[in-house]
């Protein structure tokens, strides 16, 4: 995620919830007040959250796809350039493009290449490693890795107004709102 | 490896934000890769682990067809069986949990972790070891029919080696395991009893261990050649070998137990009951369930 600066040195303001169900109330109000730069953090996977605030799903899939695509053809081509074009042996008459002997090896190539982009394009596309992020100034957002939720709205956000977001999301029923300095 | 590396990923940002020392924090922040649990970081990563676990699937039954082929194309008589696939993912499914129960079941008493692997748990373990564990007898008798109905000379003598040979022992203790004893599990007395469950699975272990042996060692033994037939007995080496790798399984396993979390700690709390959402409908933009 590319992190803008503000002029005023805060990031955003981030308010803290109890339960998975106030949190996803609370950011639902949020995205019909009209905030659109915002983004919860949890400590278990709540995948209603992503359909709320961020709309749209992940391509990851679609990438996996197209990698294991590419893992079995790499399979394939390597072995027919090597038992056809590079190395062609008769044996026996038979033919040099044997492809269910091929199959084995361009499954696994398959498989392969495929679990590494899941795994590696999960990590990447989530911009980690990422030593830094500024939700990490905040004392208490250690929790949201226990059992607390946090919504945080940044302050490049065009509706963004220190005084007014923090009072709109105490409103929200939030148990602390603080500041998120860079 | 891959899957349980990013199954891991929230759980050591957990550990890196409760981390009492400087060491830890900079060890478990590390390996977190700054992980902070945000919306779409969730959602990206449940795709991911979902994807794995799909592609892990389908690993399992090529990994032992392609072992099984590794026998299979050999001409040797007990090898040079179509049967081959099916029965060994049976069999690795069998021994797996046979394994996970030897491990799980003292893991359990000893941590206290009763609420956590419950009986229903180890009740459904046993229920897929029975089940498995006839699909694999059912490979024994199959075995043992198409030898016969083959006839060909040299596998009739194969199994008839086998069966009344000199390691005619090692085949009928398997048998009586795996085709036998295995019928226990049908009592549900017996599958809710963690003392006859351990004992079990330590005696399926055996069995499983005793079918490597009985495949390769009475398959060699006796091949076409009788002035290369000979006795197998292991030498020093065989049970350094042997122990050594127990010794590096159980070595490495502790490490794990000792330094990263056992149970998946964000999974458990997806039980809790403050993990429980409802949406009201038009904001699920996707329909997709809770």
């Amino acid at each position: 995620m590319h992190v803008s600066k503000d002029p005023t040195g805060l990031y955003g303001l981030m308010a803290e919830f109890d339960s998975a169900q106030s949190i996803v109330d609370a950011s639902i109000k949020a995205v019909a007040a009209g905030y659109t730069k915002l983004e919860a953090y949890t400590p278990i996977p709540i995948e209603e959250l992503n359909d709320i605030i961020h709309k749209k799903r992940t391509v990851l899939p679609r990438l996996v796809l197209f990698m294991a695509f590419c893992g079995m053809m790499t399979g394939f081509t390597l072995q027919y350039w090597a038992s056809v074009i590079e190395y062609p042996l008769n044996i026996g008459g038979r033919p040099l493009a044997t492809w269910p002997a091929f199959v084995i090896p361009s499954y696994e190539l398959t498989i392969l290449f495929a679990a590494l982009t899941a795994a590696i394009g999960m990590i990447a596309m989530n911009g980690l490693p990422q030593p830094y992020h500024p939700v990490f100034n905040v004392e208490r957002f250690s929790l949201a890795s226990s059992d607390k939720f946090f919504l945080v709205i940044e302050a490049a956000d065009t509706h963004f107004a220190t005084d007014q977001t923090g009072s709109f999301l105490q409103g929200l029923g939030a148990k602390g709102v603080y500041d998120v300095a860079y | 490896m891959v899957f349980w590396i990013v199954g891991l990923i929230p759980d050591l940002a957990t550990m890196r934000d409760r981390a009492t020392s400087n060491v830890k924090r900079v060890v478990f922040g590390t390996l977190a890769l700054g992980w902070r649990g945000s919306a779409r970081h969730w959602h990206r990563y449940e795709v991911a682990s979902l994807i794995l676990a799909g592609l892990s699937t389908p690993l399992v039954l090529s990994v032992h067809s392609v072992v099984s082929f590794d026998f299979a194309v050999s001409v040797i008589p007990g090898w040079h069986a179509t049967i081959f696939p099916p029965y060994f993912v049976a069999g690795a499914i069998y021994s797996g949990f046979g394994m996970v129960l030897t491990l799980a079941i003292p893991i359990r008493a000893a941590y206290k972790l009763d609420h956590l692997i419950t009986m229903k748990h180890i009740d459904n373990m046993a229920k897929v070891m029975l089940a498995t564990g006839l699909i694999v007898a059912y490979g024994y008798g199959m075995e043992a029919f198409f030898g016969w109905y083959s006839a060909n000379p040299y596998e009739r003598f194969m199994l008839w080696n086998r069966m009344t040979g000199p390691f005619g022992w090692s085949y009928w203790l398997l048998i009586f395991i795996n085709a036998v004893l295995i019928h226990v599990l049908w009592f549900k007395s017996v599958r809710l009893n963690l003392k006859y469950m351990f004992a079990l699975s330590l005696i399926v272990n055996l069995a499983m261990w005793l079918e490597r042996f009985v495949i390769i060692v009475t398959s060699l033994h006796r091949d076409f050649l009788p002035s290369s037939w000979d006795m197998y007995a292991p030498t020093k080496w065989d049970f350094m070998m042997f122990s050594g790798t127990i010794g590096l399984f159980l070595t490495l396993f502790f490490l794990f137990m000792r330094f990263v979390p056992m149970i998946a700690m964000f999974e458990v709390r997806t039980l809790l009951p403050e993990a429980k959402v409802h949406v009201p409908r038009g904001h699920d933009a996707h329909g997709s369930g809770h």
